[in-house]
C-alpha cells in the first residue's frame, strides 16, 4: 500500500501467514505424521473454535427462532429450526425505540473518534518528530493514561458530567469516551510516525513548507494504514462502551444499545429472549462486517498498541 | 547575551521575534500541537482521577454537596462484610481468569503458529469474540445458562450425566464458575492474537538448530519460544490482569452481583453503592481502593517493558 519499511513484525503475516518467515513450521512439519497432528493440531484447534463461535450461533438461532420452539425443548430439536421467523426483528424494529438507539450508538462512535483521531494525531507527530522538551514524559504520562480503567474514573466523572450540564445528553460520551481513545490511538499513531523516513521531512522543511503542511501533505498520507488501524479500534472500543453510558445516560431515547439492551429489554416475559437475543445480533453485526473487511487493521492495531 | 539583544530590537521588531516563537520554536509548536489531546485528558482524566480520591474522604451524595469526612468512609468500609467479599470476588475473579486465559491464549497461538489449511480464516474467526461487545455476547452467555432452558443442562441430561437442571446463575459456586468461563472465553483472543504476533518474529533457523541437537518439542518451547516470548507475555497479561480486576459489563449483564453478593466484583459493588444507592463517597472509596492493586499491575508492566528492550537488543528510541 505505502513504501514504509517493513516493521519488526509483518502485520499482514499473523493473518494471512504469508511472511517466509512465519512458516517455519512447514520445513519440519515431516517429523510429525498424519494422525499425530490429528491429536495435536487439528482436535484441540477445532474444540476451540467452535467453543468461542457457539455463543454467537445460539444468538442467530434463538433469534430467528419462533417463541414456541425456543421453550419447548422436547418436541424439537433445540439445535436447529425448520421454520425461522423474522418477528422478533420486526418487533425490534417496528415496536422498539431499537433504530434510535442504533442512531445514537453510531453518532456517538462516530464523533468521539474523528475528535480522538484528530487530537491523537497532532499528539503523536508532537511526541516523536517535534521532540519538544518532555516529550517522552508527556509519552510515559500518556501511557500512563492508556491504564487507568473506566470503572474508577465513573463515579467523579459522574459528578463532572453533572456540574459542566453534560448529563443525559450524547455529548457528555462524545467527550468522555475520548479519555480511554486518545491514549491508545496516541501510542498506535507514534508507532506508525517513527517508521516514516526522516528525510521526507527534511526535504519539506527546506523547501519551506509548515510543521502543518508536513503533517497534512506528508507524514498523513504516509500513515493511511495506521489511521485506519486507530479509526477502526476506536469506533470498536466506543460501541463496546458500556459503563460510561449506563451512567451518564437516562432518558430511553438517548441510550446506546448495549445499555439499552441490558436495561429495557430484560423483564419478566418468558418470551423476551427471542427479542433479547435479536437485540444482540443486530447490535453485534455492524462491527462484525467492519471487521470482516479490515481484519489486518484491527490485528495491527491490537498488536499495536502492546508491541509500540 | 540575552540582555544584551533584547532591549536593542524595536519595539515590532519583538512583536514579530514573539510571533515567529510562537510559530516556530519547537517548544511551543510542541505545545499547540499537543493542546487538544491534553485538554481531554487533563479535564476528563486527571482531574476526575484525583476528584475521585477527594470525593472518598467526602460524604456526598447525589444531588447534596457533602463535607470532608477523613477517613470515615474507608473505616465502614472495613468493617463491611459485603466490600471483602467483593475483594475477595475480586481477586478470586481475576486470577483464575487471567491464568487460564494465559495457559489457553499460549496454547492456541502456538496452535495457530502450525501450518495448516483455511490458516488465515482460522485465525480471523478466532477474534471475533473480541470484537462483539462484551456485554451483548454476555446476554447470550445468559441465555445460555438459563436455568429452566439452558442448552447446556439439557445436552447434559440428554447425556445422561445429569438428572436435574443446573442452576447455572443461582448457585453461588456455579454463578462465579459461569461468569469467569465467560470472561475467559472473551480474553483468550486477545491474548492469542498478540502472542501470535510476538510467536512470529521467532527466527525459524533456531528451531531448525534446535531439531538438529536432538531437542524435544517441549525442550524446544521451554527454551527457545519462551524466553523469546516473556517480554511480550509480560505486558499483555499485564493488561489483561488490569481490564479484569476493573471489570464490570459482563458482570452487570450477566448477573448484577447476585447470587447472595457471590459475584459482586469492587467495580459493580461501587456502582451499586454510588449510582444506585446514591453514596457517591462510599462508591469513590472502593474504587480509589482498587488503585493500589492497579499500581502493582503497571509497576510490573513497566518491568516488562525494560525487559523487552534489553532482549531485543533496541536502543531507548
Amino acid at each position: 500500500m505505502t513504501d514504509l519499511p517493513t516493521r519488526s513484525i509483518d502485520l499482514k503475516a499473523v493473518l494471512s501467514g504469508s511472511s517466509p518467515t512465519a512458516d517455519h513450521s512447514e520445513g519440519m512439519s515431516y517429523l510429525q505424521s498424519v494422525p499425530r497432528r490429528i491429536v495435536t493440531l487439528y482436535l484441540p484447534l477445532t474444540i476451540i473454535v467452535v467453543v468461542l463461535l457457539f455463543p454467537f450461533y445460539w444468538m442467530a438461532l434463538t433469534a430467528v427462532k419462533p417463541d414456541e420452539q425456543l421453550l419447548d425443548m422436547e418436541t424439537y430439536n433445540p439445535f436447529w429450526t425448520w421454520s425461522p421467523t423474522f418477528k422478533h426483528f420486526h418487533k425490534l424494529l417496528f415496536e422498539s425505540y431499537y433504530p434510535h438507539w442504533l442512531w445514537n450508538t453510531m453518532y456517538v462512535a462516530v464523533c468521539a473518534t474523528v475528535l480522538s483521531i484528530f487530537a491523537s494525531v497532532l499528539a503523536a507527530y508532537a511526541i516523536v518528530r517535534l521532540r519538544y522538551k518532555g516529550a517522552h514524559l508527556v509519552g510515559g504520562l500518556i501511557f500512563l493514561a492508556y491504564l487507568v480503567p473506566p470503572s474508577i474514573l465513573f463515579i467523579p466523572l459522574a459528578t463532572v458530567v453533572f456540574q459542566y450540564g453534560l448529563f443525559d445528553s450524547p455529548l457528555a460520551l462524545i467527550l468522555t469516551y475520548p479519555t480511554i481513545l486518545i491514549p491508545f490511538s496516541t501510542w498506535l499513531l507514534m508507532g506508525y510516525f517513527k517508521t516514516i523516513p526522516f528525510e521526507l521531512e527534511e526535504c519539506a522543511l527546506i523547501d519551506g513548507a509548515s510543521r502543518w503542511q508536513i503533517l497534512v501533505k506528508i507524514v498523513l498520507p504516509l500513515a493511511v494504514p495506521g489511521l485506519i488501524s486507530a479509526f477502526i479500534f476506536c469506533f470498536t472500543l466506543c460501541w463496546n462502551e458500556f459503563i460510561y453510558a449506563l451512567t451518564f445516560l437516562q432518558s430511553t431515547s438517548n441510550k446506546t444499545v448495549p445499555v439499552a439492551i441490558v436495561n429495557e429489554f430484560v423483564d419478566g416475559d418468558i418470551y423476551r429472549w427471542g427479542s433479547l437475543m435479536a437485540g444482540a445480533l443486530a447490535g453485534s453485526l455492524p462491527l462484525v462486517i467492519l471487521y470482516a473487511f479490515f481484519v489486518e487493521h484491527y490485528v495491527s492495531a491490537m498488536t499495536g498498541a502492546v508491541k509500540e | 547575551m540575552a540582555d544584551v539583544v533584547v532591549p536593542r530590537a524595536k519595539p515590532q521588531m519583538s512583536e514579530a521575534y514573539a510571533w515567529n516563537q510562537l510559530k516556530h520554536n519547537r517548544n511551543w509548536l510542541g505545545f499547540w500541537f499537543m493542546l487538544p489531546a491534553m485538554a481531554i485528558l487533563i479535564f476528563f482524566l486527571a482531574y476526575p482521577l484525583g476528584l475521585g480520591i477527594w470525593l472518598s474522604f467526602t460524604d456526598t451524595r447525589i444531588g447534596r454537596v457533602g463535607h470532608f469526612v477523613a477517613t470515615e468512609n474507608y473505616e465502614w468500609l472495613w468493617d463491611d462484610s459485603i466490600f471483602w467479599l467483593s475483594v475477595f470476588n475480586t481477586l478470586l475473579y481475576t486470577f483464575l481468569a487471567s491464568a487460564f486465559k494465559f495457559g489457553i491464549g499460549l496454547y492456541l497461538a502456538l496452535l495457530l503458529n502450525e501450518n495448516m489449511p483455511f490458516k488465515a480464516m482460522l485465525r480471523a474467526m478466532v477474534l471475533i469474540p473480541f470484537i462483539v461487545p462484551t456485554v451483548l455476547s454476555a446476554l447470550a452467555f445468559w441465555w445460555i445458562f438459563d436455568s429452566q432452558f439452558s442448552i447446556i443442562s439439557w445436552s447434559l441430561k440428554h447425556l445422561g450425566l445429569i438428572s436435574q437442571n443446573i442452576n447455572f446463575l443461582g448457585d453461588t459456586t456455579w454463578a462465579r464458575i459461569c461468569v469467569i468461563f465467560a470472561n475467559i472465553w472473551r480474553g483468550v483472543p486477545f491474548v492469542a492474537i498478540t502472542l501470535l504476533a510476538g510467536l512470529q518474529t521467532v527466527s525459524p533457523s533456531l528451531y531448525e538448530a534446535a531439531t538438529l541437537d536432538g531437542a524435544s518439542r517441549w525442550q524446544m518451547f521451554r527454551h527457545i519460544t519462551y524466553p523469546l516470548l516473556t517480554p511480550i507475555i509480560a505486558v499483555v497479561m499485564t493488561f489483561s490482569v488490569l481490564f479484569t480486576f476493573t471489570d464490570f459489563q459482563l458482570i452487570w449483564a450477566m448477573t448484577r452481583g447476585g447470587p447472595v453478593n457471590a459475584t459482586h466484583l469492587m467495580a459493580t459493588l461501587s456502582y451499586q453503592r454510588a449510582i444506585i444507592a446514591g453514596q457517591l463517597g462510599e462508591g469513590a472509596a472502593i474504587s480509589s481502593a482498587m488503585i493500589p492493586f492497579l499500581l502493582a499491575a503497571i509497576m510490573i508492566s513497566w518491568f516488562g517493558l525494560q525487559r523487552r528492550k534489553w532482549q531485543q537488543g533496541e536502543s531507548n528510541d
